[in-house]
């Protein structure tokens, strides 16, 4: 909507109902709605060089020194020769332009690949095959399984029953689990018949093209008839067909009209923290230079009135008045001191950052070899932040772990099983070498399914009955769906991979579920089919925390099988198994406190009658009108009770290798890690636990979970009252301005002890609310670790972006999603898990590895790395250049105000070009204050980073303050030293020739002294940078200076002979020693001070280790094992579950065993493959309202058949 | 692609790729800041006492005839009228000034390195190219073209204002007779100046005075720069020593510039002790912008001039040097993290 009448009058072509007709080319087009192509380029090849252009001239460096240059060429102003200007000018433009170029052109690559795509799209009643980008909105294509979906399509018709197919929406919202979608009965008949879908005419009318991609309205107008159309209609571009032979669709939007495209917003452009502080430094530089410039101007006023005024005589100059004289001075001052405003800055800072990069992707510590993927440095202007990290936001499935659920452990009748015990007793940890248990007795067994205790499987060959028993009942109480495409080989479908882990260990220990339909489970008990008749399943949810079976068994008993959270269990079992208890709660403390989720087991024997009279109850309860779910609930409970104690079961969701030491050393670098994780709060914190971010040292783990805001602000109050009963209410909401854009910075605020908080998705839903935010972040800061649970994907973000707005932090947020790419995308620096399946993250994160535990080589190694010697550069870089400048401001006082500058134009072209250039680039290359072992060994060396140490205003301040210095010295020693002397043949020797290459020789050798104290780590490269510079500098002042050169151009080349009429004398060479030491031995002074008085962990840490060669390899990590405390082990990454469905029957009837389940494992790695990620989050069409109530997407797919059956 | 073992993407495991190149990694530990203080230190004072004594060694005598003071012997010719004004300067030597002597005029509060007046010279010209005789460089506005618009050879500021004040230096034998110390003027410029910077146009027709045919002298001079040696040819012209010596323009307000040096017959060891006279030829007028004229005699030494700056800074600096290393040794004996740390 616009307010403002002239953009309507720009707007007036805009859509505002869509009109489409099938098949009719020539409608469609007089809409000219955009073809299906699609361009992310920028230039053509005509156009690159003016956009190009235009494009770096936006930038304020490179528009400056236009404006130098503009200034140079007039000759009343122009105080240096254009080329000073021109040529780095020219270097810096061309090698920005390059990487333009080069970038611009692996766009247009990858968009040919898109556009060429080949789809087949019906034209004239036939099938033809077509590039992508000749497809047109009301075209009819027809798209085969697994095939991208090519733009955004009103679904016709598929192969499926009831015009169903499924697809994946990965690279859309993130969410891997398939969805459903139904085309209309009256264009599904048509089929796959070409001729009734060439004849198809109907009439779409609907919305313009937007970005929800959760809505969709429009109507389609067919044989007179009207259907609405809404989102279930319809295809989006970037989605894939799953499971589906193929499916006819009408192209509603194309290209850039699709809701995926129209969702691409511009991709922000992240810089770096010290980027901004550039900005404000440069800003800073300008004001320097234009009161340098004000200082000289008006002291060339002063010296026209008292000195030059009366000089005219020898000195003849045409300014009427000292006003104009001081005028034009400014400008010409602003030319000679425009090198304070550092024009290579950038460019360097670019080739620093790139190359830093690249060690990035060429470093085989971030290699991972099973996936066979490098780390990759995606973004290359970002290095230096990943030095600065202070939060961590982490999404958990994939990232954390692997999303692999394993049986690990059990404990039957109160004996152990699962740990492998050496011949002194001893617990053995598990390694790859350890050969596992064989199932080969058992011919459904699923081979990956790997266990390493031999008992247990004696103990199931023994036939001992409670062994039996447990994985009966492992094998009955669960909601698995079987699939059985071959005979014997069996997949099974299950809507919590913990499950898919259980029934899959009872599978192989002989208790094969085979198959079900609503009134039977069919298992095979070591070899023998046994059928039992399912009578009631007594579903899981969050309160019940467990879930029942009952059924008769061929025999006709009837037994009540249970298995749930430990505390719930306990609670309804026989007084009878109170010894039993004891023992299995050992077990479970023993399982808890390595991280593994447990689930108790019970059973319960049942008598007919009573179960007749408890069904007939409730029956009458599930079908009573009111307070159903209590009555029912009730009932449950009432038949829950009493039960026998069978054992418990241990499920390690199996974490990424290395997290927990990963985790544990950023821990140690100060870096605050929070999970924002789908998943819910028991899971959740289970991992927390199992993953190290929890801890049982840990004095309070805080779990918020409450479901109005008053309560959520009261927990977060009392937990932080806790923490620091003295915090006071807005004490710590110190305002600062930081360019007007930050309104409150919260500071950090001292905690002693370690907390913990976890939050769940209600709460978290409150606590981002305005009033609320700053009392969620205050106490969530406090806390080493949070924990956010059932999050949204719009969620993550937001927690990013409160972090970044109340914290002066860098954040860096890790995932492997793409439902993690919005957070990816706010944090400060986005990391993607690469390998997987799915690239939404990675391809809008701004590095990517494979594992999460690379995450610490790239923060405590490369990152500090970048960090350090970016913080070097800069620092080296301002020295050099104000060193350069200043000299010339001390000048003027000695001549007359007049822009004489000191030194040779050439020596001011080449000065940062070639002179400098390369000794401060290698440092910035190669520098590093300990080996990337001692970093890890040593992660404490990661903090100053975060607090800026290296790199701030006052260390900007410091540089100029020692430039000043330096310059100073520069100019008054050589002024000193040829004052009114001789050469050593009686020639004068403070001719100004001399005196320029005096300083300027001065100049070169002290900075390059500098350097060399500031190079911590001289490897070849540096040497051959170092010395050939400044061998560079007198070749090249040699050769400028030679008689050829003059011949060729006189006026340019007028210091001929300085060098060697100057060089040669020995007072020269005493200068340039004693300016070199003078600037550089306060510095080491002060630099040794400091170092002894109070020396920083790198000092610390280099003397250490400077008498070892590497550290010792670190002695492997047993497993952390903690017994402290009592704390339930139950998690199990189960929603609601769908015993209704199953019981109810209703897509069971659509038997054809492969596609009735529509599901093709699309699981993440090897081993069980969940269909969908473990927990349900709220899909982005609930955006608008995240505090309603999530509900989990598996069911989504069962809801829609369910439906769709009516 | 996945190659089977190898990985495709797997990086080269070279030393530069993996950030391992072998290097040396200095270290600012007390066991080398402070001994390396102690040594420049020392190797400083040492320089520095050698500087010193050498810079005292010289001999440097130097008198103002700019005639600002009453009893100046030049008060006259400073009056606007006076022409062709010469003045004696008297002086006598206690000892005998070592030779070579070394003969200076100097100026002050003259702005040679004024940027416009720096600049205000044909390059080409001076190459002795007769094209930039008929037009010379805009830089050498405003002594460009005199008043009837005919381009000035040499043109510019820098040379318009050549120095032109000569002088005669004279020992008086037995109080009365006068006995002229032979100057050489030989030599005074830089050998590239004289050989390779400026060239003189070719003679035409023989006639040197020919080639700057069209042209007229600078504002400021007496005779035109052909006219500047009528004796020695190789001293003509552009090439003419004093012309050179003029146009290396100094560095700073203040400055030197080698006139003559004594060297020849009965002053080649020195000037003996006795009392001189200096006639100054007084031309050149400087009172108008405050500046003052002073003519000086100096030998040299290995390292030129009398310059007690660089000795004095060099032993400073070393003294500063050893102080600075004492404190270390005792803000380590102190301190001493590197050992404690260590432990």
């Amino acid at each position: 909507m616009s307010f403002f009448g002239l953009d309507c009058m720009r707007k007036k072509e805009k859509e505002v109902e869509r009109k489409i007709r099938a098949n009719d080319r020539e409608y469609n087009s007089s809409f000219r709605y955009a073809t299906n192509s699609i361009k992310t380029s920028k230039y053509n090849p005509f156009t690159f060089l003016p956009l190009n252009l235009f494009e770096q001239f936006q930038r304020i460096a490179n528009a400056y020194f236009l404006f130098l240059l503009i200034l140079q060429v007039i000759p009343a102003i122009s105080s240096l020769s254009w080329f000073t200007t021109v040529v780095p000018l020219v270097f810096v433009l061309s090698v920005t332009a390059a990487k333009d170029a080069i970038d611009d052109i692996n766009r247009h690559r990858s968009d040919r690949k898109v556009n060429n795509r080949k789809v087949n799209v019906l034209i004239n009643g036939k099938l033809i095959s077509e590039k992508w980008m000749n497809v047109q909105v009301g075209d009819i294509i027809k798209l085969e399984n697994n095939q991208f979906v090519t733009a955004d399509l009103f679904l016709l018709s598929s192969s499926e029953p009831l015009n169903l197919v499924y697809i994946e929406t990965a690279e859309l919202d993130g969410e891997t689990n398939l969805k459903v979608k139904q085309a209309l009965t009256v264009t599904g008949d048509m089929g796959d018949n070409l001729e009734a879908l060439a004849a198809f005419n109907g009439e779409v009318c609907c919305e313009p093209p937007n970005n929800r991609l959760d809505r969709f309205t429009g109507t389609l107008t067919f044989d007179t008839q009207k259907y609405s159309l809404d989102n279930e209609r319809v295809l989006l571009r970037g989605c894939t067909l799953r499971n589906t032979d193929w499916c006819f669709g009408l192209v509603l939007f194309a290209g850039p009209e699709t809701k995926l495209m129209q969702n691409c917003g511009k991709s922000t452009f992240k810089r770096t923290s010290i980027d901004r502080l550039m900005n404000v430094l440069v800003l800073f530089i300008f004001g320097l230079l234009a009161l340098m410039c004000i200082i000289l101007a008006v002291g060339n006023g002063i010296w026209e009135n008292h000195a030059g005024s009366k000089f005219k005589a020898f000195l003849p100059r045409e300014e009427k008045s000292t006003a104009l004289s001081a005028f034009l001075t400014f400008w010409s001052y602003i030319i000679i001191l425009n090198t304070v405003v550092p024009i290579s800055l950038y460019v360097s800072m670019e080739v620093i950052r790139l190359g830093n990069s690249y060690y990035i992707n060429w470093d085989r510590s971030m290699y991972h070899a099973r996936t066979d993927t490098p780390a990759e440095a995606r973004t290359t202007t970002l290095n230096e932040e990943l030095g600065q990290i202070k939060y961590i936001f982490s999404d958990k499935t994939g990232t954390l772990t692997q999303n692999i659920m394993t049986f690990n452990k059990c404990s039957i009748n109160g004996k152990s099983y699962g740990d492998v015990i050496d011949n002194s007793g001893q617990r053995l940890e598990i390694t790859e070498e350890m050969t596992p248990v064989d199932f080969s007795f058992n011919r459904l067994a699923d081979p990956k399914f790997l266990f390493y205790d031999h008992s247990l499987v004696e103990a199931v060959k023994l036939e001992l009955p409670d062994v039996h028993a447990f994985f009966r009942l492992l094998a009955l109480c669960h909601t698995v769906m079987a699939e059985e495409k071959k005979e014997g080989h069996l997949v099974y479908q299950a809507q919590s991979p913990d499950e898919g882990a259980l029934v899959t260990a009872a599978r192989n220990f002989g208790f094969v579920f085979r198959s079900r339909s609503p009134e039977t489970v069919t298992i095979e008990e070591m070899g023998i089919q046994r059928s039992y008749e399912l009578l009631a399943i007594l579903d899981f949810n969050n309160v019940r925390k467990r879930m029942s079976v009952i059924v008769r068994n061929p025999e006709g008993k009837l037994t009540l099988y249970c298995k749930g959270a430990d505390t719930i269990v306990y609670e309804r079992l026989h007084p009878s198994c109170s010894e039993l208890m004891k023992v299995t709660t050992e077990h479970l403390n023993e399982f808890a406190g390595e991280g593994l989720r447990t689930l108790v087991l019970a059973y319960k024997d049942l008598d007919e009658e009573y179960f007749a009279e408890w069904k007939q109850r409730h029956h009458e309860s599930s079908v009573a009108l009111e307070d159903r779910e209590e009555k029912l609930e009730k009932l449950y409970e009432e038949i829950e009770k009493d039960m026998m104690l069978i054992g418990a079961t241990s499920i390690e969701d199996k974490l990424q290798d290395g997290v927990a030491q990963t985790i544990e050393q950023l821990a140690k670098a100060e870096i605050k890690i929070w999970v924002l994780t789908g998943d819910k709060q028991e899971t959740a914190e289970n991992i927390g636990y199992s993953c190290n971010l929890l801890r049982e040292e840990m004095n309070d783990v805080f779990i918020v979970a409450a479901n109005s805001p008053e309560e959520v602000r009261q927990e977060l109050r009392d937990a932080r009252l806790k923490i620091c009963p003295e915090t006071e209410q807005d004490k710590l909401l110190i305002p600062e301005f930081i360019l007007g854009n930050t309104p409150k910075v919260v500071q950090d605020e001292n905690v002693n002890g370690e907390y913990g908080l976890v939050i769940n998705g209600h709460s978290l839903a409150y606590a981002l609310e305005s009033n609320m935010e700053l009392e969620f972040l205050r106490t969530a800061c406090m806390c080493k670790t949070v924990i956010c649970c059932r999050v949204t994907p719009l969620q993550k973000a937001q927690v990013v972006e409160l972090v970044k707005k109340y914290k002066k932090a860098v954040t860096l947020a890790i995932g492997d999603g793409a439902n993690d790419v919005s957070m990816i995308k706010a944090a400060h620096i986005g990391v993607g898990i690469s390998g997987q399946e799915g690239m939404q993250a990675v391809l809008s994160s701004d590095f990517s590895f494979a594992q999460f535990r690379f995450l610490q080589r790239l923060l405590l190694v490369h990152g500090r790395w970048s960090y350090l010697r970016m913080c070097k550069f800069l620092r080296y870089f301002f020295y050099k250049n104000f060193t350069f400048t200043f000299v010339h401001f001390w000048y003027a006082f000695f001549c007359g105000f007049s822009a004489q500058t000191v030194y040779d134009e050439g020596f001011i072209t080449l000065y940062n070009l070639v002179y400098t250039a390369l000794p401060v680039l290698g440092m910035s290359l190669f520098d590093q204050d300990v080996s990337d072992r001692w970093s890890l060994e040593y992660p404490q060396l990661y903090v100053p980073g975060q607090l800026s140490q290296y790199f701030s205003k006052r260390a900007f301040m410091m540089c100029a303050l020692h430039s000043c210095y330096s310059s100073l010295v520069l100019f008054f020693v050589p002024y000193a030293a040829t004052y009114d002397t001789a050469r050593d043949d009686g020639k004068d020797g403070a001719d100004y020739q001399s005196f320029a290459l005096i300083t300027q020789t001065c100049l070169t050798v002290a900075v390059c002294v500098q350097l060399v104290l500031d190079l911590s780590y001289w490897t070849v490269v540096n040497h051959l940078f170092v010395w050939g510079s400044l061998g560079m500098f007198f070749i090249l002042t040699f050769t400028m200076y030679t008689d050829g050169l003059f011949r060729l151009r006189p006026s340019s080349f007028a210091f001929i002979g300085t060098a060697r009429n100057c060089l040669n004398q020995p007072n020269v060479w005493l200068t340039v020693a004693l300016t070199a030491l003078l600037c550089v031995l306060p510095v080491f002074a002060y630099r040794f001070f400091c170092s002894q008085i109070s020396p920083t962990i790198n000092e610390k840490v280099r003397y250490k280790v400077r008498p070892m060669k590497e550290p010792a390899p670190r002695p492997r990590r047993t497993r952390l094992t903690r017994r402290s405390t009592r704390r339930s082990g139950y998690a199990f990454s189960h929603a609601h579950g769908y015993g209704d469905l199953v019981t109810s029957g209703r897509f069971l009837r659509r038997h054809t065993p492969v596609r009735s389940m529509g599901l093709i494992p699309t699981g993440r790695s090897p081993g069980f493959k969940p269909t969908g990620r473990s927990a349900g989050y709220s899909p982005v069409g609930r955006e608008q309202n995240p505090k309603q109530k999530v509900e989990p997407t598996s069911l989504q797919m069962f809801r829609a058949v369910k439906d769709s059956s009516f | 692609m996945k190659n089977e073992g190898e990985g495709s993407e797997r990086p080269d495991n070279t030393a530069f790729t993996q950030q391992r190149l072998p290097a040396w990694q200095p270290i600012l530990s007390a066991g080398i800041v402070i001994p390396g203080f102690l040594i420049i230190g020392l190797a400083f004072i040492g320089i520095g006492i050698g500087l010193f004594l050498t810079s005292q060694t010289i001999q440097v005598w130097e008198i103002d005839y700019t005639g600002v003071e009453k009893d100046s012997p030049c008060v006259r010719c400073t009056i606007q009228s006076s022409q062709n004004c010469t003045c004696d300067v008297t002086f006598s030597l206690s000892e005998l000034f070592t030779g070579p002597v070394f003969f200076y005029y100097g100026l002050s509060n003259y702005y040679q390195n004024f940027r416009k007046y720096g600049v205000s010279k044909d390059y080409y010209q001076l190459t002795g190219d007769t094209q930039y005789f008929k037009s010379p460089q805009d830089v050498c506005s405003p002594y460009k073209y005199d008043s009837q618009n005919n381009p000035i050879v040499p043109c510019g500021a820098i040379a318009n204002s050549m120095f032109n004040d000569t002088f005669e230096l004279y020992q008086i034998i037995n109080g009365t007779t006068k006995k002229q110390v032979p100057l050489d003027g030989k030599g005074i410029s830089w050998w590239t100046d004289y050989n390779i910077k400026y060239r003189n146009p070719s003679s035409v027709n023989g006639s040197f005075a020919n080639a700057f045919e069209g042209t007229v002298k600078p504002i400021n001079w007496p005779k035109a720069v052909y006219e500047l040696d009528p004796v020695d040819q190789n001293n003509n012209g552009f090439l003419n020593q004093d012309f050179l010596v003029w146009m290396r323009r100094s560095a700073l307000p203040q400055f030197r510039k080698l006139y003559r040096r004594i060297t020849e017959g009965d002053y080649a060891a020195g000037l003996p002790a006795g009392n001189y006279s200096l006639t100054v030829h007084y031309n050149y007028p400087v009172l108008s912008f405050d500046g003052r004229k002073k003519v000086v005699f100096s030998n040299v030494s290995w390292m030129g001039g009398k310059n007690d700056f660089l000795g004095i800074a060099y032993l400073v600096v070393g003294s500063l040097c050893v102080v600075m290393s004492v404190v270390m040794l005792i803000v380590y004996a102190k301190f001493k993290f590197s050992d404690d740390d260590d432990a």
